[in-house]
């Protein structure tokens, strides 16, 4: 075999702590080592050039390149040889910079593991024998989850692009947050005059299928071809009858049901629509408070209903949604605040957090518009915003900024002068984050035209006397502690993972952070990808965004999910397990263990085998190591392989000592 | 109960002066309610402030030697001290030591070094857990129905929480539970927790009118006949200052300052003359009677 290496400098990334020429002289005396070379920039299209034209010139059969992780480059350096005309699996790649350069400052030493490295990477590519891809059809359809701005967005511009779209939304309408709002930064405009329209879009788009109320229960399948089951909870009310009249919440004695958009400042019906620009515009029945479900009595709604909707034996329903593309736009909920004991702990009822003070100033909200105190309903005269509460605090574990909190307290506070003239606005804050377009001018404006007075340091405890309260803090300019006497404390809460995320992401297989935030494929080049195929993410799932940038996301998800359905085929990574059918006994262990239901039963002349579906093989492996016989191997990661690897490694002197 | 919860006692100076009343009342409320305090023989000093400000490994010898000593008791399964600055540096010399170089550099100092420090409790602790405010209840024989008091805990009790390991940092609420289980009222006091000047008395003493003065002054708001500590310091800053406070702010605060102990002393109808009450600046009498003739007229 003819192999070719290629130890690439990364500038001074690799060969700052590495001797580079050195391992190309050394990896240059393996057996099948016919070219070895050390090279700037492998990836840059002189060192892909330099690849191409080595394999010509040595009529080379494989390429080992030691640079960086193949994370990285590898499908680079993998198209390379295939423009060069080998097969594509016949490349391997040593990672001699997040493994070595990066981490080591000893150049003998860094340069012995460079050249350890790239042996390994010599001794598997003379196992590796050609693969060929397979291709599968793709079904043409995609799911969103999440039916707030985000998922809305990505919604409309997959269906407006011809796919089919099914939109599944957790609660019993869509617009998310941005529903809740009342007005928008930095334009003061009407959130749910700007949101309605695309909410109705949605309703009336002959492409879109939605389910509110809904949840995803399992996902199955594959890049092309998943099959998600979504559970349509109950909401005892046919909405297929339903024509959103609201003459039932009218009626409904039951008047203490827990108003979940309106934040809990307020209590609802037990039937009820939740609020008057709902899509879909449909009502429906809180179990918990209905006094026919919970006594068996009442009944009003039922006798009321002029389409006879009501269906109190209403059950959940699961239907099964064939998709080839999910764009994850499962959103954000807020820190529970109530952790800040010097705040109250939830023990304040004046004490409240931002988004119910959106509710408050909401004309369609539960006061209708007109700022009242939630304890005793008269007019604050003094508001006092308090901002980080669960943004950049290590104590509560929310080290992150949460980034909108700042452009919406300027917002509350020019909006508190706008309804209260007399009023006078306080902001605590640790330091102002605008740097969206006309932002910092917004910021500026809230301060420098409605008077807002803004203390740079944080609030250390909230305490009632009398009936106001006593805001004290620190005042950093001024080097003094600062004590404001408040009637209304307004906490600027921060984001925080949707509940469920976690689980959600599981489901779809894909990764999250440590406060659950769902990682994207690459941090700056592949924001809205995840490394699972087919999988997308769309707004605050990925981590807190502003209205902007949720619909820039949607958008994005939504263009990625055009691409990939731009082919009616896609192929499948050939990296996947193959059962040798004459080792096989049938014994059916690797059907147990496989997490993906990938591996089935056949029947060879009357004896059960193990065949793998290798579109649904996710090539993790766990068969191979199960398996008794070692009779099914993962392709390109076979024993042989990998023993050959192991030998390259075990067979170098040991050259550094561990004293 | 099996056995009677059995402990190391510390008593700390100030309990040898200033808070004697806090001293004797915090014993015989404990042998009353069936606490076993062993005195921690030939007890020193733990350093108070002063020693922690200057070097901490000479200050946790301080409090070393006390757990030395401690050490040499057999049957007790902790260390109880009614004082929360003594308490502080009990358990932070027992947390620091945790780090085997720490101790080793304290022990080097001590005639008898450390083996494994005891487990710290305050008073109230130990009363809140081992005893709780159920079995205090039943013990009661003069319910303090009518006192309406406000329950201060003071700034380091509980704080800061992964030392002192008890109760909620910001709203704890071991003092007000035992305070129902007299029968006594216990008004919402939001500045539980507090500074009330501590030290601060001697170099600056604007900031100790300042900041008691708010403690009063909010006590009184929320309508307090009376307040409960279970700090030597705070109860000396509210009750010994009051009258200074009063002239700084021309106030007329008239708020009798009672260490909780001295009040469960009350209920169980112990020995007045252990309870201490005549050592109290604020005569307490007034609101005592007032809280009588309260429940009198209810009655």
């Amino acid at each position: 075999m003819k192999i070719g290496v290629f130890i690439c400098h990364c500038g001074s990334n690799i060969a700052g702590t590495v001797d580079v020429a050195k391992v190309a002289e050394e990896v240059g005396k393996l057996p099948d080592v016919a070219y070895s070379t050390d090279t700037m920039y492998a990836c840059s299209e002189p060192g892909q050039e330099g690849i191409i034209q080595a394999i010509k010139d040595h009529n080379l059969d494989g390429v080992v390149v030691a640079s960086c992780t193949p994370r990285m480059h590898e499908p680079t350096f993998r198209r390379t040889v295939e423009r060069a005309g080998l097969n594509r699996y016949m490349f391997e790649m040593a990672n001699i910079r997040e493994h070595v350069s990066w981490i080591g400052k000893d150049k003998e030493s860094n340069t012995q593991k460079a050249v350890d490295l790239a042996s390994i990477a010599v001794a598997k590519l003379t196992q590796d024998r050609p693969l060929i891809a397979k291709k599968f059809g793709v079904n043409k359809r995609v799911m969103v989850i999440g039916g707030g701005v985000a998922g809305i967005q990505a919604a409309l511009d997959c269906a407006d692009g011809g796919l089919e779209v099914v939109l599944v939304e957790k609660t019993a309408t869509i617009g998310g947050k941005m529903a809740k709002l009342d007005k928008t930064f930095p334009t003061v405009d009407c959130s749910s005059c700007i949101l309605g329209p695309k909410m109705v879009d949605v309703a009336q788009h002959p492409n879109i299928t939605l389910y509110a109320n809904a949840e995803v229960d399992s996902v199955k399948g594959y890049v092309g071809n998943f099959e998600v089951a979504v559970k349509k909870k109950a909401t005892y009310v046919d909405w297929t009858a339903c024509t959103g009249c609201g003459l039932c919440t009218e009626k409904c004695p039951s008047k203490k049901a827990t108003d979940y958009f309106n934040e809990k400042i307020a209590t609802t019906t037990a039937i009820s629509i939740a609020f008057p620009q709902a899509i879909p515009k449909k009502a429906s029945i809180d179990p918990e408070y209905c006094i026919k479900i919970t006594k068996d009595k009442c009944g009003v709604c039922e006798k009321l209903c002029p389409t006879k909707a009501i269906r109190y034996d209403m059950q959940d329903e699961t239907v099964i949604e064939p998709v080839g593309a999910i764009i994850a736009a499962t959103g954000y909920d807020l820190f529970d605040y109530t952790r800040y004991g010097e705040y109250g702990g939830g023990r304040y009822p004046d004490v409240i957090t931002s988004l119910q003070y959106e509710r408050i100033l909401s004309a369609s909200g539960p006061m209708a518009g007109h700022i009242k105190r939630p304890s005793d309903g008269k007019e604050p005269k003094n508001v006092v915003f308090v901002q980080c509460v669960g943004s950049r605090d290590k104590s509560v574990d929310r080290p992150y900024c949460s980034g909108f909190c700042c452009m919406y307290t300027a917002k509350q506070a020019i909006q508190t002068k706008d309804h209260l003239p007399d009023s006078q606005t306080y902001v605590f804050y640790m330091d102002i984050r605008a740097p969206g377009k006309m932002y910092d001018e917004f910021t500026r404006r809230a301060m420098e035209e409605y008077g807002a007075r803004y203390i740079r340091g944080r609030v250390a405890m909230i305490y009632p006397k009398g009936d106001k309260y006593i805001v004290r803090g620190a005042d950093t300019l001024a080097g003094t502690q600062v004590e404001v006497e408040a009637d209304l404390v307004v906490l600027a809460v921060g984001a925080e993972a949707a509940k469920g995320a976690s689980n959600l992401a599981e489901k779809l297989r894909i990764s999250y952070d440590k406060y659950g935030f769902y990682m994207e494929s690459h941090v700056k080049l592949r924001p809205v990808e995840t490394n699972t195929a087919g999988v997308f993410l769309a707004g605050s799932c990925q981590g807190p965004k502003d209205i902007p940038s949720s619909v820039a996301q949607g958008s994005a998800a939504a263009s990625k999910v055009l691409g990939l359905f731009s082919k009616d085929e896609l192929e499948s990574d050939p990296q996947v397990a193959s059962v040798d059918i004459k080792r096989c006994v049938g014994c059916g262990k690797c059907i147990e263990t496989c997490p993906f239901g990938a591996i089935e039963e056949t029947d060879f002349r009357g004896e059960p085998k193990a065949n793998v579906i290798e579109t649904v093989c996710q090539g993790c492996g766990v068969c191979t190591s199960t398996c008794p016989q070692g009779a099914i191997q993962l392709q390109h990661f076979t024993d042989n392989q990998i023993l050959a690897e192991v030998n390259a490694l075990c067979q170098q002197p040991l050259v550094t000592s561990f004293e | 109960m099996s056995s009677s919860p059995t402990y190391a006692y510390y008593p700390g100076c100030s309990g040898q002066g200033t808070s004697l009343e806090y001293e004797t009342s915090s014993r015989a409320v404990c042998e009353a309610l069936g606490v076993v305090l062993h005195d921690i023989p030939d007890w020193s000093c733990c350093g108070s402030t002063p020693a922690h400000t200057v070097d901490h490994v000479l200050s946790a010898a301080l409090s070393a030697r006390n757990l030395a000593q401690a050490e040499t008791l057999t049957g007790v399964e902790g260390i109880a001290t009614p004082c929360p600055s003594c308490l502080t540096n009990l358990k932070t010399a027992g947390r620091r030591m945790l780090d085997p170089q720490f101790k080793e550099r304290v022990n080097s100092l001590l005639d008898t070094p450390v083996k494994q420090p005891l487990p710290a409790k305050s008073v109230l602790q130990v009363l809140f857990e081992d005893v709780g405010p159920a079995a205090l209840k039943e013990r009661v024989v003069k319910p303090l129905a009518g006192l309406k008091v406000a329950p201060y805990y003071g700034c380091i009790l509980n704080r800061p929480p992964e030392v002192m390991e008890f109760d909620d940092c910001e709203n704890p609420i071991a003092m007000d539970r035992l305070l129902e289980a007299l029968g006594a009222e216990v008004v919402p006091f939001p500045l539980k927790v507090e500074c009330c000047g501590a030290s601060f008395g001697m170099p600056r003493k604007d900031m100790v009118m300042r900041l008691s003065g708010k403690l009063l002054d909010v006590a009184e708001d929320n309508g307090a006949m009376a307040m409960a500590t279970a700090c030597p310091l705070c109860q000396m800053n509210l009750d010994l200052r009051q009258s200074q406070i009063n002239a700084t702010s021309g106030k007329q605060h008239n708020m009798p300052v009672f260490y909780y102990t001295q009040l469960i002393g009350l209920a169980l109808g112990l020995d007045k003359r252990l309870l201490g009450l005549n050592k109290l600046c604020v005569n307490p009498k007034a609101a005592l009677q007032a809280a009588e003739q309260a429940t009198a007229g209810a009655a």
